[in-house]
């Protein structure tokens, strides 16, 4: 490991004055020490953020549920005011890692944790666009079965590992950022960003910005919804592919649909289009299969994930099914 | 609600804990630092940091590289051996240890990180001589083989039955808010996050499930 200077910084201000390229926040550590042990992650400095006070759940004057950055996944899953407004996002975080990992992993660390590309995680590689820009995409051309289907670039295939950022796609969270210039919010499609030509940078978050919380609108969404995970293992895995699906419905039919996929893509996939297509639909399989055939338009497999084209439709239909309660 | 960013002005008035190597301050004193961009190089990396860590109730003065792990300080730093690196990565469990009461990785959280917070290993289980319940229905069960994952499993046990007892849900709890019931397929879920190569689950499910009985 690289050596570093370690600060704890126990104000907002403070952390972020003391942050800079060469630093980095620590968290929950989960995935920062991690990358740090394999050397992929070198910074100089460490900004102990996990002493700073954000790591409270609250409600906001609209109703909404604030969800601070530093609130471990394993007490927002379990908070009365999630459970009871955003169960998907309970059932997405419960899904994810393990309990020791949950009492640890804090909600802006979630967010930031980088890809699990293979490639991307050993440094002895030598070609990762990703970790050093310009050096090659090892994945295309190497093993990519848990690659992006949908939102790839010549340069990146990699996909964004969060379960948590799935359902908070879904649920149209809004992410609020402090930095050296002040304070930002941003919905979640506007936070992960797909590669392009500079996959190094996951997210639109600027040097020294620091996650203080995110923010989740209140909505109708709570009793049709559900996360599904398919994964290699029954637990403790990454998804292959997952769903958040929610629906509010009215009368028997559709009022509104929110779908987001993880495990397809550089950053929770939204599918606008499915969602579209259910808007005024009677609940069923005939509209599900529909909208999941929509949710993977445009998708590109590489050598070892077409699997996953067949498997988001599937998993996008019974989380539907599940979803309206007639799995 | 979290405070809200305070006016720029005192911004000035950054208070810091550093640990470097290149500054030797006293444990927890409180420097204050110019924090310009160009006043940062001078706290070079590297180098050992003074820290106290409270391990199993006892206060212990350390001298450590801030890279170093909780898990090494205990094992290599400490003489608390209990704890096991499977992995250092996160994957295996083995290095479980309690945090204010919580489970955690002992191996992705840095000992310095932990300063002024409770670390209870399994060195610090039995009290009097006798063995924790969960400890003892391990070996009522036999639930283990070689014995390597086994602090973890059983420091694990021991916070599973307390999140349990204040009514956290899990992946596979039905209803998130009912009072979850540790049957068998709660406690393999609940206990994922520990791998055990000799798979000795089916006794390690037992020891737990005769734990949670009488818990
Ligand atoms: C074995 C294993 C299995 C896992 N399985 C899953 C899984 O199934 N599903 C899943 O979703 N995740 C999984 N994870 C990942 C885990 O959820 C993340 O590592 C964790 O959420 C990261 O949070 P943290 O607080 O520990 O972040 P840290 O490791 O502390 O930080 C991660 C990154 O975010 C930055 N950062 C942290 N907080 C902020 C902030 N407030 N503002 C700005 N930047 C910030 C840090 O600088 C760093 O770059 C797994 C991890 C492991 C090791
Ligand atoms: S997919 Fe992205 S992260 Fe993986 S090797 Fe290619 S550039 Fe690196
Ligand atoms: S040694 Fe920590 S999880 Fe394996
Ligand atoms: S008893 Fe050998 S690894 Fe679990």
């Amino acid at each position: 490991m690289q050596p570093f200077a370690y600060l704890r910084a126990d104000r907002i201000e403070d952390a972020i004055a003391a942050s800079g390229p060469d630093a980095r926040f620590l968290a929950g550590g989960t995935n920062l020490v991690d990358l740090m042990k394999s050397e992929v992650e070198r910074p100089l400095r460490i900004v102990d953020i996990s002493r700073l006070p954000l790591d409270r759940i609250t409600e906001t004057r609209e109703g909404g549920v604030r969800i601070g950055a530093l609130v471990p996944n394993a007490d927002c899953a379990n908070h009365p005011l999630v459970r009871e407004r955003h169960p998907l996002l309970s059932r997405a975080l419960l899904s994810g890692a393990s309990p020791q990992l949950r009492n640890m992993a804090t909600t802006g660390g979630n967010l930031l944790q980088r890809t699990r590309c293979y490639y991307f995680m050993d440094a002895a590689f030598d070609a990762c666009n990703k970790r050093r820009p310009g050096s090659g995409c090892a994945a295309r051309e190497g093993r990519n079965r848990i690659h992006a289907i949908l939102g790839a670039s010549e340069q990146c295939i990699a996909t964004h590992p969060s379960d948590m950022a799935v359902a908070l796609a879904a649920l149209e969270a809004v992410v609020e950022v402090h930095g050296p210039r002040g304070a930002r919010r941003m919905p979640m499609e506007d936070f992960h960003r797909l590669p392009g030509a500079t996959p190094q940078r996951d997210t639109t978050l600027e040097p020294a910005e620091l996650v203080v919380a995110v923010e989740i609108p209140p909505g109708s969404f709570a009793r049709a919804s559900t996360y599904l995970k398919v994964r290699d293992r029954a637990s403790y895995a990454f998804a292959l592919v997952s769903v958040a699906a929610a629906l509010d419905l009215r009368d028997g039919r559709v009022h509104e649909a929110r779908i987001a996929l993880g495990g397809v893509a550089h950053k929770p996939w939204r599918a606008r289009e499915a969602e579209a297509l259910l808007r005024g639909a009677t609940p069923g399989e005939a509209a599900f299969d529909a909208a999941a055939r929509a949710s993977v338009a445009g998708a590109r497999p590489y050598r070892d994930n077409a699997f996953k084209v067949t498997l988001a439709q599937r998993t996008v239909a019974r989380a539907l099914r599940v979803a309206a309660g007639i799995a | 609600m979290e405070p809200p960013p305070r006016d720029p002005a005192s911004v000035s008035r950054r208070r810091f804990l550093i640990h470097t190597g290149a500054l030797t301050t006293g444990i927890a004193a409180e420097v204050r630092l110019p924090m310009s961009e160009a006043a940062m190089p001078a706290q070079a990396a590297g180098g050992e940091s003074e820290m106290r860590l409270r391990v199993n109730g006892q206060v212990h003065a350390l001298r450590l590289d801030p890279r170093v792990s909780l898990l090494d300080a205990l094992r290599d730093h400490l003489g608390l051996g209990g704890s096991k690196k499977g992995c250092g990565h996160g994957q295996c469990g083995a290095c479980t240890v309690l945090v204010d009461g919580r489970r955690i990785n002992s191996c992705l959280a840095l000992a310095i990180a932990q300063e002024g917070r409770e670390v209870t290993t399994i060195e610090g289980l039995a009290a009097g001589g006798k063995l924790h319940p969960v400890q003892a229905a391990f070996v009522a069960h036999d639930g283990f083989q070689c014995g390597y994952c086994t602090p973890g499993q059983v420091i694990s046990c021991v916070a599973m039955l307390e999140e349990a007892r204040r009514g956290d849900a899990s992946a596979v709890t039905a209803d998130l808010d009912a009072a979850p019931l540790l049957d068998d397929a709660e406690i393999r879920e609940r206990m994922s996050g520990n791998l055990c190569r000799c798979g000795a689950y089916v006794n390690i499910v037992a020891a737990a499930r005769d734990a949670a009985r009488r818990a």
